[in-house]
């Protein structure tokens, strides 16, 4: 198949994922056993990546920093608009769609694979709205406060390392931290998190749907990292275009 | 209602796979469909159920053509249909109760206690009482197939699919599986539509049975009639196994 084709499937499969579905109780329920699944099991992970990441980011602005010129202010400056421009969204983003896509793509891979999803057809189940759609609803509503956590731990992460380490003073980094801020940040951080949400939740589910079951196991390793490969490199296509049309 | 199909053909890559199959799957019976590896049982019942689209030919159930509806319009028959797939495909992430309750919750409007009671029934019905906790991990080969029917059984189908029951279970937990299908298809008149390799449940269950060769419909008879039949094909599949050809040499 031609990257045309997968389009063309994806994109179907996106149209039957929005389908009215059979049980709104049971879309509730299935919504909020995702949310658990993607976004509260990642918790751990996103919160330890954020804390290192905003360490680092503290330490490699101060190293770089070599001129009485520029103000001490600046580290705490520097570390917040790389943590909430790119990191807490794009870099914990490309993270989740390791974690959570290859869980996806290897879940709904077995489901095909063992017959689970035949069998939800032939009850009359439309099997794409049950499995993708909460999913996908379960990541546009998680993935935001993701990255605002993770944005939090960043910050503070620089923070402590600043302190501790003597980089810098907390009266300084709060100051840098508040230094021409502004707002959008956060806003574009986060519509950017919507659009990789959404493809996140998808890109694996196709792969997974569509996964060859006589490839059997072999294959639905295949489909996983297929998967990684391809929400990664969406997401850093969505960045770019995201960024192009809200920064420049 | 009876299930019949007529012409019935499907191809795939090229490659023509059943070759216009017609036979009538008759209610209140297990029907049977039998033959080699690779001689499109599968095809056909997918084709039936709907999983695949037929290319040519019609598939009627109760007297409505399955295949010419659409997939809302095909919604009604579904319910009506219960499906044991060949690995049981019961879901994972569900306990014995929930993977028994889910036709239930998806398609009833019973309340909780309900649908409770239902499932109770149809799993003391396949002799699983107060497994209802269990997950399919933590159960037999057996007990996965007789949750799978007892899932099949839940919204009291018109129409069984069983997609070779037997696969990978021993010889005495595969007839007490035989003999739960035939009792069901007995006790609640439904029919019954079996796919099997398996000569030990073709003489146990087999009332009408339909022999494939090659994508198409080689012969029809019953479990008596095709032990006798002088058909070659039959007679090389029936009388495969040493034990059934020192049987022969009994018999004869």
């Amino acid at each position: 198949m031609n990257l045309f084709q997968h389009i063309g499937r994806f994109t179907l499969m996106i149209s039957l994922a929005f389908r009215k579905p059979e049980k709104w109780k049971v879309l509730r329920q299935n919504i909020v056993i995702e949310i658990n699944t993607i976004g509260i099991s990642s918790l751990s992970i996103v919160a330890l990546l954020s804390l290192f990441m905003g360490a680092v980011m503290v330490i490699q602005t101060a190293s770089n920093i070599d001129s009485v010129l520029i103000p001490a202010y600046t580290v705490g400056f520097a570390t917040r608009q790389s943590i909430i421009l790119e990191f807490s969204s794009t870099m914990i983003c490309l993270i989740l769609a390791g974690k959570v896509g290859s869980n996806i793509a290897s879940e709904i891979g077995t489901m095909k694979l063992t017959e689970q999803i035949d069998a939800l057809e032939v009850m009359g189940v439309n099997s794409i709205n049950h499995l993708v759609l909460p999913k996908i609803l379960a990541s546009l509503f998680i993935f935001p406060f993701i990255v605002l956590i993770s944005m939090g731990l960043g910050l503070i992460g620089g923070g402590l390392i600043g302190t501790q380490a003597g980089i810098i003073t907390l009266e300084k980094y709060i100051m840098g931290l508040q230094y021409y801020f502004v707002p959008f940040s956060i806003t574009y951080s986060l519509i950017k998190t919507l659009f990789f949400a959404f493809f996140i939740a998808t890109i694996p589910s196709y792969f997974g749907y569509y996964v060859n079951p006589s490839g059997g196991a072999l294959e639905v390793g295949r489909s996983g990292t297929k998967s990684v490969v391809a929400s990664s490199m969406v997401i850093l296509l969505i960045n770019l275009i995201i960024t192009y049309f809200l920064l420049l | 209602m009876s299930i019949i199909v007529n012409d019935i053909k499907k191809g795939f890559s090229g490659t023509e796979i059943l070759k216009g199959i017609s036979f009538e799957f008759e209610k209140g019976k297990t029907n049977l469909i039998i033959g080699q590896s690779g001689s499109g049982k599968s095809v056909l019942t997918k084709c039936i159920v709907g999983l695949y689209e037929v290319d040519e030919g019609e598939v009627i159930y109760g007297g409505e053509n399955f295949s010419g509806m659409s997939k809302s319009e095909r919604k009604h028959i579904r319910t009506q249909i219960g499906m044991l797939f060949q690995g049981s495909a019961l879901f994972d992430s569900y306990s014995v109760e929930e993977n028994v309750m889910f036709p239930l919750t998806m398609f009833s409007d019973m309340s909780k206690e309900e649908m409770l009671d239902r499932v109770n029934f149809c799993l003391k019905r396949v002799e699983l009482e107060n497994k209802n906790h269990l997950y399919p991990s933590e159960i037999s080969g057996g007990m996965q197939k007789r949750v799978a029917i007892a899932r099949a059984i839940a919204l009291n189908p018109q129409y069984l699919f069983c997609d070779e029951p037997n696969s990978g279970l021993d010889p005495k937990t595969s007839i007490v599986i035989d003999n739960l299908i035939y009792d069901l298809t007995k006790e609640y008149d439904i029919t019954t539509v079996v796919i099997t390799h398996d000569m030990n449940s073709v003489m146990e269950i087999g009332e009408n049975i339909m022999y494939i060769h090659e994508g198409e419909n080689w012969w029809t008879g019953d479990k008596q009639s095709i032990v006798t039949t002088d058909n070659k094909e039959i007679g090389d599949f029936v009388y495969a196994s040493s034990f059934m050809k020192q049987l022969r040499g009994k018999l004869s």
